[in-house]
């Protein structure tokens, strides 16, 4: 997998910090690969909104990257707790189901942006590059497997 | 059914497969099939209720499977496994859907897509008697892939919404 120059938090210059929301394990499993290709690390994952929302609280993550279609609770549902109760927090919507309505819903009930699966590696490290905006810095370009938690 | 309906998740599957398979895909056949579904290798099954409602079967070979989960991994060499070739198909299922319903609401038809479920039964899932299933066989240099769909234009929504 091709590999980016690493996000760092602008903070502490520490890797950033991811956490995976979504009900199917290979679609978080290759969010983990594309995270480490970031030099990112893996918080948490969480596989429905409910487990998210906890997982959130638990990880505070600079980054959620949140599917849509889920048991239990969706992902803008889920985005929308985490946001009302963390108004900070980062949600970028990752999805297959990439019509209007549910970008626009997504956006209103804060989620920052929203990314159509299936996921390019190259698209969605831009889109964290911006929503990191001031939080982040770039460093050298990660070796794979170097932050993977 | 409606060709207006089918057409999205045509080429919804021509998308995903020619980017997850990384190859060229041909329809190498399309029929209808009034019988009960009979599975060929590895299927899952997204509902969608709505505007629109049925079922779409995605029935993958193991061998396509495993190389959509190579290429989606990074060309990463993988060894077959049950449970990734399921979690592959169910995630391929997703995708295609996904993208489909995303055209289909962007033409103004409203609807849930669920989440997917394996298909395990080597039979079953016979369309209704007003809801035929429409099996399309996709080629590829990497193997074949089935997807079954049987949908129909919700009545009872759409005269509703023509009353309001």
């Amino acid at each position: 997998m091709e590999q980016f120059p690493a996000l760092l938090r602008a903070t502490d210059h520490q890797p950033v910090r991811y956490l995976v929301v979504d009900d199917s394990i290979f679609a978080r499993k290759n969010l983990a690969r594309i995270i480490d290709s970031y030099g990112g690390m893996l918080a948490g994952e969480a596989g429905d909104g409910c487990t998210a929302i906890a997982e959130y609280d638990r990880t505070r993550a600079d980054i959620v990257l949140m599917d849509i279609t889920m048991p239990q609770m969706e992902g803008i549902e889920a985005a929308e707790r985490i946001v009302r109760q963390h108004p900070d927090a980062r949600v970028i919507m990752v999805s297959s189901v990439g019509y209007q309505e549910n970008i626009v819903a997504a956006l209103q009930k804060g989620a920052r942006h929203f990314v159509q699966k299936p996921v390019k590696p190259e698209l969605l490290y831009e889109v964290i590059k911006y929503v990191l905006g001031d939080a982040a810095i770039t460093g050298q370009v990660s070796q794979a497997g170097e932050s993977l938690s | 059914m409606r060709m207006e309906l089918i057409q999205p998740f045509i080429n919804a599957a021509d998308a995903v497969l020619s980017e997850t398979l990384a190859c060229s895909i041909t329809v190498s056949d399309i029929s209808m099939n009034e019988e009960a579904y009979q599975r060929h290798a590895t299927a899952a099954m997204v509902e969608i209720t709505g505007d629109i409602e049925g079922r779409v079967i995605f029935d993958v070979e193991d061998g396509t499977a495993m190389k959509v989960a190579s290429t989606i991994s990074g060309n990463m060499e993988l060894d077959p496994d049950p449970q990734l070739i399921r979690e592959t198909v169910a995630e391929l299922a997703n995708l295609v859907i996904g993208n489909a319903v995303t055209t289909l609401n962007d033409q103004g038809f409203r609807f849930k897509v669920h989440p997917p479920v394996d298909h395990p039964a080597l039979q079953g899932f016979q369309g209704a008697e007003d809801i035929e299933a429409l099996v399309m066989d996709f080629s590829s240099p990497a193997g074949r892939v089935f997807m079954n769909v049987a949908i129909r234009y919700n009545r009872r929504r759409r005269a509703d919404s023509r009353t309001h």
